[in-house]
Order: structure tokens, then C-alpha cells, then sequence
């Protein structure tokens, strides 16, 4: 099954039972994606609210399949390329396979059938989805309303084409259609791009950059007129366009964006993609924290769960299965969804959020009454989804990083790690991965963990806790939060402010076997 | 007169494809080929060949 959540898992009844001694309320420190239902118009909480990349909330419980169908691109990036692709390759632009409209369309009755948390299918490249006159994109988009009329439908775009579609991407009832905007200052986006083709031409340089600039904002402009969510992503590359995202993030914002994602640059020197040759670097996990949280606020949610997937990413934020529906398995596969089961989950789902915001609040109302001035800590998270510390120390592929303090619980991102127990045994270079890539934590939480790791986080100053093993995130988090308050107070618990993490580079596919 | 793909570069990303005025191009095996007695260079249609110019790969040249 892969580390999908056992469906058993979260509708089993005890499980489901949450503490309900509050008076309810909602105090969520940042909004951030994590806005819920309370903060967002009925509407918009409808069409965002089993979307894993629109709410954080959702990547917990609700997965995503990517189907590659448009290879061809119209603009070159100076991070990209899309030649490069091995089984250990994780990019945004790299597939293993090209599908048809058809194949996609049987990929994705496949993945319905085995996976009831799909919600979203988006077409993401590996080009552009919009590049070659967008042909493919809609064809499959159309044969997948006719197969799946509940499942949202949504495309990435670098915005060049997007102006001569939004009509035809609202006609196909696309929700959700993301923009990849890296500058509003030409010059700045001539560092970025090499070229763009528009209107039969190759154009280079600043004149590239700035018809690229016109045609995303009048694209973006023309997206939320017609009532379509934007989320913009924004590749962070340091000494290039690190500080003019904050004048990108007030661009968007005013255009009525509804989420801004800003992602660390990707550049390893075996991509062979431009800045990897040219030995440019990407942000820190502190840099890209900083950096979010100055534009956090206003109009315009912040994103901070993105897994920058693969264009062909089939299951929950964070894992990949789509080695178990290539072309060739999907071919031999006679999928029967099962429509019943996935709207029995998502009613579930429903009911647990619900009773999840009340036991959040009255968690956050003890953690204000004995500490309301003490400064927020970050901890780590060994989890496979459903929002519960779920995972042994060894089996994590990645961290989920909160901030936890006298304002609340905030989601501040993830960071990947090589599997420590691979196969059975541990393995110490995996384990500095791991002490780099959470070294400005306080705590780590986990389901489980062995003597010898526990040991050795302990001497590098972060602590261990296995005591919530199954319990739900948030109310642990405050809950060690309280007692965490009173340890520092004896000058027995560590404090790590001022530590900087490093994000990994690279491989990762999120597979297990 | 006539544009050719390098066939061992060319990624079959269909780019090339959707731009041809001429409708000269298609898929042959695992690549894209242009048919040479119907290409005309976009002579007329662009000032240069679209299909150089669209392709990510830079693998179309005159032939």
C-alpha cells in the first residue's frame, strides 16, 4: 500500500474520537494555507478544501496524481531541463514516460480505483501545459470530466499562452490553475530565462523577460476575473531574485492571487540545468523560512507544504507511486472505480477536521495561560499523513517541520532525509542527513525510534520524544510545547534559536518498497 | 530547401509540431522528422523557421 493512509487507519472508531473539552474558536497564528474553514468565503473553502497543494490542511488526507502529457515547452528556464531522468530524479519537468490523452485518461481510472483519496489531477508538463497550443491538455481534461466528474481538475503553467486560454480553461470548469512567476522586473527575469517563443518567434534577453512579465500578469488579471483560484509559485534563487520576491509576492497579491509558493531553487551539477553548471546555489532552510514569513499576511495565503513533484507524481504530497501505474501496468489493468468509497471518505474526512479544530484550540488555550510571552520553537515530525506523529525515525523520507509556541501551531515545510533503516539496519551517513536537514529543531517526534539514533540526536542537542506515538500533531506539539516551557525554565531543555538546516538536493523519489 | 531534426537529440516533445505552417512535420519512431519535399523554411509564414525557433532542444537546422 505504500505509506498512503490505511483507509482503516483513520475511520477506525477510536481513532477517530478526538478530545472535546473546548470552547471552540479558531486561532491559527499564521493563516497561510492552513486557513480553514472559518477564514475562507463558503465557496472558495469548497473548492479548495480536499486540495492537497491549495490547503495544508487536506495534503494530510487527500492525494494527487500528475498526468505528463505536455511535453513541449515554450520558454527556456535557467533551472530546468528536461532530458535528465532516473528512478532517484525528483524534479518539477521531469517524467519517466510520455502518455497520450487516452493513456492518461486509463491512468488516472486506475489510480481512482486503488488510491480513494485522489482528488485532483493536474497537468503540470513536463513542458508547459499550455506549450503546443495546449491540445493535449484539454483533450484529456475533457475525457476526464466525462470518466470522473468529481475530481478537480488543475494546470501549471509558466503563463506565457495563458491569456489565449483562460476562456477555454474555465469552459473545462479547471479550479485551479498555477503560475509560475519568478520576477516582475525584466531585467531580473532576463538571469532567469535564456528565451521564450511568442507569436512565431524567438525572442531573447530583457525583451524576452518582459513580454514573458506582461502576458503572466494579464493572464493572472484575466484567471481571477473569471473566478479561478491562482496560486503562484516562485523558484527562491539566492543573489538573483531571493530579495525581489517581495515585490513579486505585492505584485501578485494585488492581482488577487490566492496563494503564494515559494520554493528553493533546485540546482544540483548533475542536472546538467544551467544555474547546476554555473554553480549556483539554492537558499537555506532558514533563508526560505525568513524570506516566507516576511510576506506572509495579507490578502494572498502563503504556501509552505509544496513538494515541488515530478510532473508525472501519482499519491499523497510527499510520496511518488507511479512506478505502480506505468504505461505498461495501466495497459494491463481493467480499473472499476468504486464512487461510493471515495465520497465515504471524504465524508469522514470532513467530520475528523471538524472535531480536529476544536481539540487545536483548546490544546493552544493551556499553552497561552501558562506561557503567553515565551518565543516559538521548531520541532521535527516523522509522519505518514492523516496529520498523526505515525512514523518510525528510520522509515522517514522526510520531516514535516512546525512552529509551536504561545500563538499557535504553524506548518513551516518539510525536509527530506535519506531513509536511516533501509534495511534493517541503520546507516550513519543517512543520519547527518538527517541531524543537517532539522538542525534548527528542538525536538524531533516520532513513532518510534531506535537507542542508537536517539542517542545520537541527543548528543547534536535534539531531543527525541516518542511519548505521542499515533496521537495527532498539533495538540502534541503544544502539549510538549507547555512542558518544553517549564524544562527551559529549570535550564534542562535546549534552545536551538539561531541554527540554520540544510534542504537536500536531489534525489528523492518518496517510494518504498 | 528544408529544415532537419537531429534525431538523436530531439526529446519528441511535439513543440516543432504544433508551429509548422505546413503541416510537414510528424512523429517517425521514437523522434520527430520533417518531410523535405513539403517544408518551405516558413518562407512567407515567419521570418525564420518556427520550428528552430520554438524547439527546447535546439536540434532543428537547415538541412
Amino acid at each position: 500500500m505504500g505509506n498512503v493512509i490505511a483507509l482503516d487507519g483513520i475511520l477506525g472508531v477510536g481513532q477517530l474520537k478526538a478530545r472535546q473539552d473546548a470552547d471552540g474558536g479558531c486561532s491559527s497564528f499564521q493563516c497561510g494555507s492552513s486557513a480553514g474553514a472559518d477564514d475562507l468565503p463558503p465557496e472558495v473553502w469548497e473548492k479548495v478544501k480536499n486540495h492537497p497543494c491549495y490547503s495544508e490542511e487536506a495534503h494530510h488526507y487527500f492525494a494527487r496524481m500528475h498526468v505528463a502529457v505536455a511535453p513541449a515547452c515554450n520558454i527556456q528556464c535557467n533551472y530546468c531541463n528536461r532530458k535528465y531522468d532516473c528512478s532517484n530524479e525528483s524534479r518539477p519537468g521531469v517524467v519517466s514516460e510520455k502518455l497520450t490523452p487516452e493513456q492518461a485518461v486509463k491512468k488516472v481510472l486506475a489510480v481512482a480505483a486503488e488510491v480513494p483519496q485522489l482528488s485532483v489531477v493536474g497537468i503540470a508538463g513536463p513542458g508547459d501545459s499550455l506549450g503546443a497550443g495546449a491540445r493535449n491538455t484539454f483533450k484529456t481534461f475533457d475525457l476526464i470530466r466525462e470518466r470522473l466528474p468529481d475530481v478537480k481538475l488543475c494546470l501549471s503553467t509558466n503563463g506565457l499562452a495563458l491569456p489565449d486560454h483562460v476562456e477555454t480553461i474555465k469552459k473545462l470548469d479547471v479550479d485551479h490553475v498555477t503560475i509560475t512567476i519568478n520576477m516582475v522586473d525584466p531585467e531580473i527575469g532576463a538571469k532567469i530565462y535564456p528565451w521564450i517563443y511568442a507569436d512565431g518567434e524567438r525572442h531573447h534577453g530583457i525583451e524576452a523577460a518582459r513580454i514573458l512579465h506582461e502576458r503572466q500578469m494579464l493572464g493572472l488579471e484575466m484567471c481571477v476575473a473569471a473566478g479561478i483560484l491562482v496560486k503562484i509559485n516562485s523558484v527562491m534563487i539566492p543573489g538573483i531574485n531571493d530579495e525581489h520576491l517581495v515585490e513579486v509576492n505585492r505584485w501578485v497579491k494585488q492581482r488577487g492571487a490566492f496563494l503564494h509558493n515559494i520554493m528553493p531553487l533546485i540546482s544540483d551539477p548533475a542536472h546538467g540545468t544551467h544555474f547546476g553548471l554555473t554553480g549556483q546555489r539554492g537558499p537555506t532552510a532558514q533563508e526560505l523560512k525568513v524570506l516566507q514569513d516576511q510576506v506572509a499576511g495579507g490578502g494572498t495565503k502563503l504556501m509552505r507544504h509544496c513538494r515541488q513533484c515530478r510532473a508525472d507524481a501519482v499519491g499523497m504530497l510527499g510520496e511518488d507511486r507511479g512506478h505502480e501505474f506505468t504505461a505498461e501496468k495501466v495497459a494491463a489493468m481493467d480499473p472499476v472505480v468504486d464512487d461510493e468509497a471515495r465520497r465515504t471518505y471524504r465524508e469522514h474526512v470532513d467530520a475528523e477536521r471538524a472535531e480536529r479544530r476544536v481539540s487545536k484550540a483548546a490544546a493552544l488555550a493551556e499553552v497561552i495561560e501558562q506561557a503567553p510571552e515565551e518565543k516559538a520553537i521548531l520541532i521535527a515530525v516523522a509522519t505518514k499523513g492523516g496529520e498523526r506523529i505515525n512514523e518510525h525515525f528510520g522509515h522517514a523520507r522526510e520531516f514535516q517541520i512546525y512552529e509551536v509556541g504561545p500563538k499557535g501551531v504553524g506548518f513551516v515545510g518539510h525536509r527530506r532525509v535519506d531513509q536511516y533503516c533501509a534495511g534493517g539496519e541503520g546507516e550513519a551517513d543517512a543520519l547527518d542527513t538527517t541531524l543537517n536537514a532539522i538542525n534548527d529543531c528542538v525536538a524531533v517526534f516520532v513513532a518510534k525510534i531506535g537507542g542508537c539514533p536517539k542517542k545520537k540526536l541527543e548528543a547534536h542537542g535534539i531531543e527525541s520524544v516518542d511519548q505521542f506515538a499515533f496521537e495527532y500533531i498539533e495538540e502534541s506539539a503544544l502539549t510538549y510545547f507547555k512542558d518544553y516551557v517549564v524544562r527551559k525554565g529549570q535550564g534542562t531543555a535546549a534552545d536551538r534559536s539561531g541554527f540554520d538546516a540544510v534542504i537536500r538536493q536531489g534525489a528523492f523519489t518518496g517510494q518504498r518498497a | 530547401m528544408a529544415m532537419t531534426i537531429d534525431a538523436d537529440s530531439c526529446t519528441a516533445c511535439g513543440a516543432c509540431e504544433a508551429e509548422c505552417p505546413t503541416n510537414s512535420i510528424s512523429m517517425k519512431k521514437s523522434a520527430y522528422a520533417i518531410d523535405a519535399a513539403s517544408c518551405t523554411e516558413c518562407a512567407g509564414a515567419a521570418k525564420k523557421p518556427k520550428c528552430a525557433a520554438v524547439c527546447p532542444s535546439d536540434c532543428i537546422t537547415k538541412a
